[in-house]
């Protein structure tokens, strides 16, 4: 079995505000129960606007200044939105659960494989 | 034949097979491509002495599958820990050769390796360039630097893009599997469109002069053989084949003695393969009876490559037939480069009036020296002398290739002795 997390990408102009919460929360409540039932689902979270974001720089490694920044580290038109860990065989399946993802129409996800933690 | 003269011809010829079941055996790519290089230097050391082995296929099999469980063992010492991949390995270790031997000698395990493998190659989570990579070091087992030389990069180059796309084969787990039935069509349109781009790429090269290249066209070829060996039955996989035998039979015509291109209008028709052609029509009639009277993309332009490879010369091209043809392909692949051939047809059927009109709908084409060439083919013939000159230095200036420059060149010297 291998690990991936599915980063949810929207617009960043209409994330959050458009489409409502109301509207599109009940497909993400949906896509969990069935990802959940089915195994896959790991983890997950949606994320606050960009705009919430403080950027953090310790210059001078380890102990060193401390710099923050309001707002996000880079400034895109898409921003992250929220994410999910899935788990499931191999890449094909996990496509197969992202599509089912609702960022995958209404912005994007990026399926990346999680690294394992050598103990 | 000697022992390493042997050893090259059963790699290209069964490189991608034994590959393929060690794949199986080992669920990992790089690995199995490590093995097999580590196993084609054992076979140079062993076979001068030896002899060439009854069954080649076998010996390397074998002798990669032993490389591959000494390259999993180091793997986990170093990493401290055993592997997935190490400890299947070694559970079936016993009896591992007589295994082999079964795998190397089942014909449809060996296919369903290989789909697996070729589908694997040219899955869409991988890049188009990734996959072109892929199948010519994977599937057609040519060298890297060869590789790289085909498409003009630096060999280190073309190895990370090798590297990469393996390595994402691993850590992304995109799996080893033949698609189900639902799959199948957009996973087989991916692989024939990497086999398709292997062959433009031979006759358009995205740049430079054309010395020193491997031959991308009859790895293309071989690479259709190769799928309709492995999906008979599949009229595009079919229709394919037929349409890269028309276009490679053309292939001796398509320069001249000095190397300068000539295009299909102005070929010598006497040199091209008409033992390819008739292969190419078998071919596409298979694919037809197979269709259901459904035609594909590929079975489109098969047939408009067939109706070209039939005609007696340029003007004796049955033009209603390209432009019935291209109107089809335009309407289950519409693409400018489509509508372009479609609007050279329609000024040899209809005129240059016509043919001009077609050319100026067409939307996107302004940065293809093609379009302006085409522009100034029909302007030409309306003794539109000056505008033609115009469109035929800017078309000189797109031009890709030092070829195709030398020849809108030369038309341009033609035009300006024309009277304005």
């Amino acid at each position: 079995m291998a690990l991936y997390v599915a980063l949810c990408y929207y617009d960043r102009d209409r994330y959050w505000d458009e489409p409502p919460e109301t509207e599109f929360s009940p497909e993400y409540t949906e896509f969990a129960r069935r990802a959940t039932e089915a195994g896959v689902m790991r983890g997950g979270e949606a994320l606050h606007p960009v705009t919430m974001s403080t950027t953090i720089t310790v210059s001078g490694g380890r102990g060193g200044d401390v710099m923050l920044t309001d707002g996000p580290y880079a400034e895109a038109k898409e921003v992250l939105a929220g994410y999910f860990v899935l788990e499931t065989a191999d890449l094909d399946e996990a496509i197969g659960w992202a599509v089912q993802i609702p960022a995958a129409w209404r912005g994007k996800i990026e399926l990346r494989p999680i690294a394992p933690h050598h103990a | 034949m000697d022992a390493s003269a042997a050893l090259v011809k059963v790699l290209r010829e069964e490189g991608s097979r034994v590959l393929a079941t060690l794949v199986r055996y080992l669920g990992d790519l790089p690995v199995a491509e490590d093995a097999l290089s580590e196993a084609t230097i054992a076979a140079l050391e062993a076979w001068p002495a030896s002899g060439i082995p009854d069954n080649p296929r076998a010996w390397l099999t074998v002798a990669a599958r032993r490389k591959a469980l000494d390259l999993l063992r180091r793997e986990s010492a170093r990493a401290g820990k055993e592997t997935a991949a190490y400890r299947w390995g070694t559970e079936r270790a016993k009896d591992e050769i007589e295994e082999v031997i079964d795998a190397v000698e089942t014909e449809s395990q060996l296919r369903d390796d290989m789909l697996r493998l070729i589908f694997t190659c040219c899955h869409p989570a991988l890049s188009r360039e990734a996959q072109v990579a892929l199948a010519l070091r994977t599937l057609a087992r040519l060298e890297v630097d060869a590789i790289a030389r085909a498409f003009l990069v630096r060999e280190a180059t073309m190895a990370k893009r090798l590297v990469r796309a393996r390595s994402k084969i691993a850590t992304a787990r995109i799996p080893y599997v033949i698609p189900s039935d639902a799959e199948l069509p957009d996973r087989l349109a991916a692989v024939l469109a990497v086999v398709y781009l292997i062959a433009t790429e031979a006759h358009a090269p995205t740049g430079g002069d054309s010395v020193a290249r491997v031959d991308l066209e009859a790895e293309a070829v071989r690479l259709a053989r190769l799928l309709v060996e492995l999906m008979p039955d599949e009229p595009e996989v079919l229709s394919l084949l037929a349409l890269l035998l028309f276009t490679s039979a053309r292939t001796p015509a398509r320069s001249d003695a000095e190397g300068h291109v000539v295009t299909l209008a102005n070929q010598d028709r006497d040199r091209w393969n008409r033992e390819a052609i008739a292969e190419g029509s078998r071919w596409l009639q298979r694919a037809v009876s197979w269709s259901g009277g459904k035609a594909g993309p590929y079975q489109l332009q098969a047939h408009l490559a067939a109706a070209h490879s039939t005609a007696t010369s340029w003007a004796e091209t049955d033009w209603d037939r390209i432009v019935e043809l291209y109107d089809l392909l335009g309407s289950v692949a519409a693409n400018p480069v489509v509508a372009l051939n479609r609007a050279v047809a329609i000024t040899e059927r209809d005129g240059p009036q016509y043919g001009l009109a077609a050319l100026g709908a067409i939307v996107g084409m302004e940065r293809s020296h093609l379009w302006h060439a085409a522009l100034a083919d029909n302007l030409r013939r309306l003794g539109r002398t000056v505008e033609a000159a115009e469109e035929l230095e800017t078309a000189a200036a797109l031009a890709p290739t030092e070829g195709e420059r030398r020849l809108l060149l030369s038309r341009l010297l033609g035009v300006r002795s024309e009277p304005a």
